[in-house]
């Protein structure tokens, strides 16, 4: 979460070889951000705590022995920053092609941006690379979790826990690259503390956690995003007011998710808003067919 | 909080191993707020039911869990993290046999594959017993090693060491027996370490060998707490005074001047403050700690309770590597022995130090050793390093300033605090003073633990080693662990200090120097580092999760490369460096491609002579 403590103090730093200042608190990610720098994120969110885990926004502090992470290093007076030297693309360019070379990444539409950017090349390290690749988990008749399309870049942890949901249903589990995001012993979903708030789908950045009616169409064929329209909405089920952004293709609700910069839900919301369409939807398309 | 928990009941035994360490269940009797802050309570329960039974149950962790107010989510991560927590059944006696560098010199390949032959693979439970590979287990001046551990009412961690088929057959045949508490036909050598033991120019190991360590009448007798009496004289800013003047320089890896880090805890005004001991040491190679805790265990309590007093600490705690069972038996017993003559508890030495020490027991996890993955791990959660600024002198455990210090670092302290900074800065060499511990191990005559003044060539460490074995040619010279790198014969004349090591592209590291004679492979040496890093690697951060696995992978491909297919390898190998070095979050991916890059760069095997 970006903390501007505005003590009214701006430090005076160079970023890319341009003098600005920034306020007492701010990230260079804020800086950069503020500047127009393009900085690729994949574990960092607005409204979460960083965690500064996946690498990609590093950038080169002067003095520094190693790069560091822009979203979570706090600026200090007089900092000098590169952003665009070779050593700071080559970094960006290896995590992205580590990622890509070991997770399916084909939706993470960010990603794929960035991987054209720093022309990142997965295939370099070899047909026999490991990847994470796994069958897909469909244990609920909500969502599905899709882990070798996971990054392990901590979101959903985060959304679950203490940042939004405190569920904690789920959490990582094992350690190096067997890490992986787990309830307790692996259990199901619907043997897990899990309440179906899809809060977490909310916060996924590569599709793992997916819509079942999105997985679905997905596999069918017929999803369709140009097909589709979004239209913002306050959900009904009780006082509080969230914003529900319903997405629908073809007339049909495919799923619902809620505006990150909505100063209610920051883009969370309980099973009621997020999954309560289903089973009108269900009813529907029963009759219908 | 109102958690979800798993249904699962534990059994009467593991029940009864979490209610030996937190007390008889009350339903309801604690609250949520008072459980929660019991979460540090989670590695020394599971440890607790790991000990009882061999593994971690769902019926156990439920249970833990309820009575710790933790997320089963959370505590299954935890679990799961260790190398010695099972979440699937094992048997209550398990032999570890190491296959890293040290035990490989010493012909572990060919042990491992006579214990397959007669007990089948890894893992597979014969009657009550089953065998494991492990990396390092701190024992490799008698390598090849093994450690025994068997769960029950009397668990039992012990060393095997040196490891041989017969013993190893021993150990877990007489599965009934041990689990028991039997040791009967279990061979637990005593250690060999210390080849220099008598000799008048020692500093930290001149009490060692000397008799009984466990004796406090004969440590005070021999001069024991006289540094703390020293101290309550000089006030907690003298101290801090004479420790910065002694130049002091950390031994546990990262070399940062100890009076500095004191001085930057005592001046915080946040309190309370922390004395951590770091004694997980896992450096592949590193034994030292372990034999200066089961050796002189009082000199590791004396010299932690200086460091509270001068920090203005009350509670101290001492983190050991869960494969460390002797050198953790005798830190207890002598914590208790120091608390029942007042030299630890509400009135120290009655000069009004308030200070105590925990002792907390690592699982199996080389990436505990890094200070802030070590915080985590003591608090209750995965032993993932923390983003650092803040450090730890500002916000360290539980979020307080702490000081952590690696166990020979401290030992230096008493010598420092008795006779004088300045005294100590004139030993050794301008930039680094004083003396320090080599764990010598590979192809040596006489591999152990060696105390040589700053500066000394590695040349006449080994020479004091008695060189290499059967008068045999040297290949090379791993200094610094894993985390090091390869020197070779004719650069021998380095003086081991900081600067002269980096003369030679080497770094002291934690004080490694395995030997290796002309039969070692040394490309199968660097491999198994490569594997060693990505077995250790924590997960958290790309560059390391993913680049330990690359490297490996590229490693195992330039093994059989040829031609033009060698010089891409070896390119990507360097890029890979690169990027963990560069973008990692803890030291461990920021060295985990050092002895790589060292063995391209120097190795033949490796270097341009093959490419060429
Ligand atoms: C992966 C990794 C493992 C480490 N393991 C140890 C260890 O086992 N013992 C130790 O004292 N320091 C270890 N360290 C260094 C600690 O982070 C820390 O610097 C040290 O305990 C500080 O004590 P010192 O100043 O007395 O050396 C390790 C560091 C890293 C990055
Ligand atoms: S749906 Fe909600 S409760 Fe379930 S795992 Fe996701 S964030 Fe946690
Ligand atoms: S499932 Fe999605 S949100 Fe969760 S860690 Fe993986 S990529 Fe991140
Ligand atoms: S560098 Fe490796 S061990 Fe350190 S935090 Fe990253 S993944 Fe974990
Ligand atoms: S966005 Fe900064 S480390 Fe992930
Ligand atoms: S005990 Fe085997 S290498 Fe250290």
């Amino acid at each position: 979460m970006s903390i501007s403590l505005d003590t009214g103090v701006r430090f005076s730093l160079e970023i890319d070889g341009v003098a600005t200042t920034a306020p007492a608190g701010a990230t260079i990610l804020d800086v950069c951000r503020a500047v127009g720098v393009d900085t690729p994120t994949l574990c960092y969110l607005e409204t979460l705590t960083p965690v500064n885990v996946c690498r990609v926004c590093v950038v080169e502090l002067e003095g520094a022995r190693t790069l560091v992470p822009a979203c979570s290093r706090v600026v200090e007076d007089g900092m000098k920053i590169r952003t665009d030297s070779e050593r700071v693309r080559a970094s960006r360019r290896m995590v992205l092609e580590f990622l890509a070379s070991s997770v399916d990444v084909s939706l993470a539409d960010d990603m794929q941006r960035q991987m054209k950017r720093y022309g990142a090349k997965p295939e370099r390290f070899g047909a026999e690379a490991r990847t994470v690749r796994q069958p897909v988990k469909v244990d609920n008749e909500l969502y599905v979790r899709d882990y070798s399309k996971c990054i392990l870049c901590y979101k959903c942890v985060e959304a679950c826990g203490s940042d939004a949901q405190n569920t904690f249903a789920i959490a990582t589990a094992g350690r190096g690259f067997d890490a992986h995001i787990s309830t307790e012993f692996n259990v199901g979903l619907p043997d897990s503390a899990c309440v179906y708030c899809g809060n977490c789908i909310g916060v996924c950045p590569t599709g793992a956690l997916m819509f079942v009616s999105e997985h679905e169409m997905r596999e069918a064929g017929t999803w369709d995003e140009a097909r589709q329209t979004k239209t913002d909405t306050i959900c009904g089920y009780c006082g509080v007011g969230c914003t529900l952004t319903v997405h629908a293709q073809d007339n049909e609700i495919v799923k619902v998710s809620s505006p990150a910069d909505h100063d209610v839900t920051h883009g969370h919301l309980c099973i009621k808003g997020r999954f309560g369409w289903k089973f009108v939807g269900v009813k529907k398309r029963r009759s219908d067919g | 909080m109102d958690l979800h928990h798993l249904t699962d009941e534990p059994t009467a035994e593991e029940r009864a191993a979490v209610d030996a360490l937190l007390g008889p269940y009350l339903e309801n009797g604690v609250s949520g707020r008072e459980a929660r802050s019991q979460r540090h309570l989670l590695l020394p329960a599971l440890h607790a039911v790991a000990d009882r039974v061999g593994w971690v149950s769902r019926g156990a962790l439920g249970y833990i869990c309820r009575r710790l107010t933790v997320p089963p989510a959370d505590a299954f991560g935890v679990v799961s993290f260790y190398d010695l927590l099972s979440t699937e059944p094992l048997p209550p006696l398990t032999v570890r046999i190491c296959d890293d560098v040290a035990c490989m010199a010493a012909g572990c390949d060919a042990l491992i594959g006579d214990v397959e032959k007669r007990f089948g693979p890894e893992g597979a439970s014969n009657s009550g017993a089953a065998w494991l590979r492990s990396p390092c287990l701190g024992l490799c001046e008698q390598a090849p090693a093994a450690l025994l551990t068997s769960a029950g009412v009397k668990p039992r961690v012990a060393a095997l060491a040196p490891a041989a088929l017969a013993s190893i057959e021993a150990a877990l045949a007489n599965s009934a027996e041990a689990a028991l508490g039997n040791s009967a036909g279990i061979d637990v050598d005593e250690p060999c370490s210390l080849p220099q033991a008598g000799e008048p120019q020692l500093r930290l190991l001149r009490r060692i060998g000397r008799g009984d360590p466990l004796d406090l009448d004969a440590y005070r007798g021999a001069g024991g707490y006289g540094a703390l009496s020293r101290a309550f004289d000089l006030g907690p800013d003298g101290v801090i005074r004479e420790i910065l003047a002694s130049k002091l320089i950390g031994r546990g890896g990262a070399a940062f001047p100890t009076g500095r880090k004191w001085e930057a805890v005592a001046r915080e005004p946040e309190h309370p403050h922390y004395v951590v001991c770091n004694a997980d040491e896992s450096e592949p190679g590193t034994f030292k700690d372990r034999v200066l805790m089961e050796e002189d265990p009082f000199a590791v309590i004396e010299a932690m309770t200086i460091a509270a007093f001068a920090v203005g600490s009350e509670q101290g705690y001492i983190y050991i590597r869960g494969e460390y069972g002797r050198a953790r038996e005798r830190i207890v017993a002598a914590i208790a022995a120091a608390r029942a003559a007042g030299l630890l508890g509400a009135d120290v030495m009655k000069r009004g130090l308030r200070f105590d020490i925990e002792v907390r027991r690592g699982a199996g996890a080389y990436i505990c050793g890094e200070e802030t993955a070590l915080f985590n791990s003591i608090e209750g959660f995965r032993g993932e390093p923390r983003n650092k600024p803040p450090f730890p002198v500002r916000k360290g455990l539980f979020g307080k300033p702490t000081v952590v210090n690696n166990v020979e670092t401290l030992v230096n302290v008493l010598d420092i605090v008795t006779n004088g900074g300045a005294t100590y800065a004139a030993i050794g060499t301008p930039d680094a003073a004083g003396t320090k511990l080599f764990c010598v191990s590979g192809h040596v005559a006489q591999p152990g633990l060696y105390e040589v003044t700053f500066g000394t060539t590695l040349r006449a460490l080994l020479d004091r080693a008695g060189g290499v074995r059967g008068g045999a040619a040297l290949q090379a010279v791993l200094v610094g662990g894993a985390a090091g790198a390869f020197v070779l014969p004719d650069e021998l004349d380095a003086p081991l200090t900081f600067a002269g090591m980096r003369e030679v592209k080497a770094a002291l590291g934690s004080g490694v120097v395995i030997v290796f004679d002309q039969s070692v492979d040394l490309a199968a040496i660097v491999r198994r580092i490569a594997r060693f890093f990505r077995h250790e690697s924590c997960g958290q951060c790309v560059p390391c999760r993913i680049g330990t696995v690359r490297q490996e992978e590229s490693l195992d491909r330039l093994a059989l490369a040829h031609g033009a297919g060698v010089d891409d390898e070896m390119r990507l190998l360097h890029e890979i460096g690169q990027v963990m070095r560069d973008a990692s979050i803890c030291g461990l991916g920021q060295t985990a491609s050092s002895a790589v890059e060292s063995a391209l760069a120097k190795l033949p095997v490796f270097g341009a002579g093959r490419s060429a």
